[in-house]
């Protein structure tokens, strides 16, 4: 007989008595403490049914166990008592609750105890040093008194701590102690804990962790720094917080990962968790590997659904995560690329950038017309239509929903003034946007047109002064200081004045590892009468200045020489 | 059943800090929407009288999750739903039956844990069955975990073959998550909507194995601050012209009852307004559920081409003859980015339900 326990209890009656059964059946005296706040009509029924069996014991006083308040501590100790009377030849007490469950053999766990009979298992960790809270108060729990439940009464614990702290009411820490915090699950072995029980200054230190906030944190854990002769900082009973502190329950279909975890105990189960009770409420030792408790796999496990739920999916909007503006970086999943005036300056450029690059190229995304999806698709990946009523329904989600539905390949899309430009304020506050934007390079469509025949006279006019105020008014957007996004912008004279080694740059950003160097330029447009074209639209009367000054009569002299240029690595 | 079209308010999206009203307008919407909210249950309360009792509720214990639905000729539906939402752990269902004629009552009547009711009122009138549950929510479910579905949707979550839903229910709680909200996961078969049979009590997800995973625009809304969810295939197909009126996806099914609460609009919104906050701070997604939605079995173009099924469906019936003509003539949803369901991970995995951190 090395091991007792003593449990805990205050809900699920049932499950309790049958790990206490158990218990008692594999030879391990319990004391059950149930909660004074347990009533009678489901007290009853449980206290008989374990009358009478052989192990099994009520602690001789039942405390009102409120969170946070001393009763679980006074409870503990005097069932510790009780137990360690009854039993004289224990060497450990190990402290589980109704929701604990074995997860390995009891005969394990006795021969683990019993090769280590002067070892104190209790998660200890001081304050000093480290963060063991999840929120809430550390140091100050020891520093202020906590009279009032925060359970219950949640403001009125707030008022009482608020007016201690404005009022600088500390009090002092006993002499020789060091505050520690830890889980509450412990096993500690026999004169460890009759030294807590029966140390001279026990009243005192009573009295001093009465008006502690959650003493079942700390009491044990700060008392047996000073009897123990050798701590080992853990618990022997697994159990998981979320990031609130509150305990994961474990339900059947943890079965194989507990299993898995050489744990000895786990909290807290779900109580209908039939499967979980009926595997491991057995002392078939073919079950374990007799291995040291390794709970890394489930520590993985649990700390991922932590960090889903802390952090989301960036970029992903849904019915559960509605993204706070200001408090998520990212609005979009993955990196994308945003060409404003290239397609113009470079006729057929998206299809040289697809071959240089190798990621996926789209037309102009925000055309007014339709969405012009690379290779023309009319519904893209992730069900995207090409409808452009839907997408300028809400632009932002539209954008969000491409980048997220197409993790794992980067988008370049095509950008202008003449598209839709609701967009451009959530492309400008998002980190992931890279934004390359050579200014006036509409002047070149508006050229080719007019050349065609398209466009002429007041008409051309008209148009080339509102893609100009349009354009002026998204570079101002890409100039504020809250922007997130990527940004280089050119005039169109002088991106035309070093075309390649502006665009190298932007290529090694987006394709650092692209299959093939470019080895040829894109084809620049033709500039031949230019000059001209601009200056006749000067001469209207349109102050023109995005697209910079190009000499008139003949083309600009160095770029202007529309021969492809060879590329040169540097 | 179709829930009314698109709740009207103002939106609240990403980028646009000028949406978010000051201190005084939130007050006196807050104020708007208490207000709001006792019509609601003045209303319920008044057409309590529209409902005869069939089959009485039998006593529950207090931890039963209850099913409530209004149903009207789904004698096809509900062999399966009902088998379903029993292996999900659902206790009792508290049903409906709106002038159904096609043997829905008598099944109903039949089984032991629905309690019935039936009315020849308008559904409609009505507001679309909200206001009949809404008095028995009142009436029986206070205190409960009431699950409120349309005899056409099939309620899955994170874990939900392993788990029963007094789990999930009790992981709610302990979250202090008052309600969970489920996006609506149109299915749709691979042919013609009325080419593929269906048996009464198959599984339909066989039938509609089919459905898409994007794109799904979410944006908040004032006065109540719901969410409003908009995609899928029925704006694909249907409203690629009017997105605005596009179906609304996103439902709060889950819900722990109190007797002052109410549905605002179908199950998409709820009152008081804090229950439709369905995320508790930065960038933290909860857990959320999803709607398997059966509409397009092969009896859905028969009942578009009903009168009577169009009128009472949709705040304005008029504006969405064009739905229900496209509807009657028998199209195809399915597209070659269409994605076979293949169970809830999956539906994790594309970002349509979080398990929020429930492992």
């Amino acid at each position: 007989m090395s091991v007792g326990f003593v449990m805990l209890v205050h809900t699920a009656l049932d499950r309790a008595a049958q790990v206490a059964r158990h218990l008692a059946a594999s030879g391990c005296p319990v004391v059950i403490h149930a909660d004074r706040k347990v009533p009678r009509s489901a007290f009853e029924p449980f206290a008989q049914g374990l009358a009478g069996v052989r192990g099994i014991a009520f602690a001789s006083r039942r405390h009102r166990c409120e969170w946070g308040m001393w009763g679980i501590v006074g409870a503990t100790l005097d069932a510790c008592g009780d137990l360690l009377t009854a039993h004289p030849g224990l060497r450990h007490v190990y402290l589980c609750s109704g929701s604990c469950l074995p997860l390995r053999p009891l005969p394990e766990l006795q021969a683990y105890l019993a090769a280590r009979p002067e070892t104190d298992f209790i998660e200890s960790v001081t304050i000093d040093d480290v963060v063991w809270t999840k929120g809430g108060f550390d140091r100050d729990r020891f520093a202020l008194r906590f009279p009032v439940p925060f359970r219950r009464h949640r403001r009125l614990f707030d008022a009482v701590t608020g007016a201690q702290k404005r009022l600088g009411l500390t009090r002092p820490l006993p002499e020789g102690i060091a505050p520690h915090l830890g889980s509450q699950w412990w096993c500690l072995s026999r004169p460890t804990l009759e030294a807590i029980l029966h140390d001279p200054r026990r009243r005192e230190l009573d009295r001093f962790f009465r008006s502690v906030w959650i003493p079942d944190e700390s009491y044990f854990q700060t008392l047996v720094r000073l009897h123990a002769r050798r701590v080992e900082s853990r618990s022997l009973t697994l159990s998981k917080f979320d990031h609130f502190g509150r305990p994961h329950s474990f339900y059947d279909d943890h079965l194989q990962l507990l299993r898995r975890s050489d744990c000895f105990f786990a909290r807290k189960i779900w109580p209908w968790a039939d499967l979980l009770y009926a595997s491991f409420l057995s002392n078939d030792p073919k079950v374990t590997r007799n291995a040291e408790p390794n709970p890394g796999k489930i520590d993985r496990l649990f700390s991922r659904a932590t960090d889903r739920r802390v952090q989301g999916r960036p970029g992903l909007i849904m019915q559960s995560r509605f993204p706070a503006r200001r408090l998520d970086a990212a609005r979009t999943a993955a990196p994308y690329s945003v060409f404003a005036g290239f397609a113009e300056t470079f006729p057929g450029f998206e299809a040289w950038l697809g071959k240089t690059t190798g990621l996926r190229v789209h037309g102009h995304l925000f055309a007014p017309g339709r969405v012009a999806f690379a290779g023309g698709a009319q519904v893209h990946n992730g069900c995207l239509s090409d409808s452009a009523a839907l997408r300028d329904y809400n632009p932002e989600a539209f954008l969000a929903n491409l980048v997220w539905a197409t993790r794992g390949e980067r988008q370049c899309f095509m950008f202008g003034p003449a598209d839709a430009q609701e967009v451009m304020r959530f492309v400008a506050g998002d980190p992931n946007a890279q934004v390359s934007i050579v200014a006036g390079a509409w002047a070149l469509t508006l050229f080719a047109r007019e050349q065609a025949g398209e466009l002429t006279g007041s008409a051309l006019r008209k148009e080339a002064a509102r893609l100009q105020k349009v354009e002026l008014a998204y570079l101002a957007l890409m100039r504020s200081g809250w922007v997130k996004a990527r940004v280089r912008a050119w005039g169109l004279a002088e991106f035309l004045e070093a075309p390649m080694e502006n665009l190298a740059p932007i290529l090694d950003e987006i394709a650092p590892r692209a299959p093939r160097r470019p080895t040829e330029a894109p084809v620049l447009a033709s500039l031949d009468g230019f000059g001209a074209f601009l200056q006749r639209l000067r001469n209207d009367g349109m102050n023109l200045h995005l697209p910079g000054d190009f000499p008139v009569g003949h083309a600009p002299t160095p770029p202007g020489d529309a021969r492809p240029r060879p590329y040169l690595v540097r | 059943m179709d829930g009314p079209d698109a709740p009207a308010g103002r939106r609240e999206t990403m980028t646009a800090p000028e949406d978010i009203p000051g201190p005084l307008t939130r007050a006196a919407q807050a104020y708007r929407m208490r207000w709001k909210r006792r019509r609601l249950l003045f209303r319920a309360w008044r057409k309590r009288g529209e409902l005869a009792c069939v089959t009485p509720l039998r006593p529950v214990s207090k931890a039963a999750v209850l099913c409530l639905a209004t149903v009207r000729n789904e004698a096809a539906r509900l062999p399966f739903w009902l088998a379903h939402h029993r292996r999900i752990g659902v206790d009792r269902f508290l049903v409906v039956d709106n002038a159904s004629d096609d043997g829905t009552r008598d099944l109903l009547a039949a089984q032991p844990d629905v309690a019935l009711w039936e009315t020849r009122a308008s559904y409609r009138a009505a507001r679309f069955g909200v206001d009949w549950l809404g008095w028995l929510a009142r009436r029986h479910a206070a205190g409960h975990w009431v699950l409120t579905l349309d005899a056409d949707e099939l309620f899955v979550y994170p874990h939900w073959e392993e788990r029963p839903i007094t789990a999930l229910a009790a992981e709610l709680d302990r979250r202090r998550q008052p309600a969970l909200g489920a996006l609506m996961v149109e299915l749709y078969p691979e042919g013609r909507l009325s080419g593929t049979p269906y048996r009464p009590g198959d599984d339909p997800v066989q039938a509609l194995p089919w459905f898409d995973a994007g794109p799904y625009r979410a944006r908040r809304q004032r006065p109540a601050r719901n969410l409003w969810v908009q995609g899928g295939p029925r704006e694909r197909v249907f409203f690629g012209d009017d997105p605005r009126r596009a179906p609304t996806l996103n439902k709060l099914p889950l819900v722990r009852w109190r007797g002052t609460h109410a549905y605002l609009n179908s199950c998409h919104a709820l009152l008081p307004p804090r229950l439709n906050l369905a995320w508790e701070g930065p960038g933290d997604p909860r857990l959320s559920g999803a709607l398997l939605h059966t509409k397009f079995l092969n009896t859905i173009v028969q009942r578009s081409a009903d009168p009577d099924h169009r009128a009472e469906h949709f705040g304005d019936p008029a504006r969405f003859g064009a739905y229900h003509d496209a509807l009657a003539a028998d199209p195809v949803l399915w597209h070659d980015r269409a994605t076979r369901y293949e169970g809830w991970r999956q539906l994790e995995r594309l970002g349509l339900m979080s398990s929020g951190g429930w492992t």
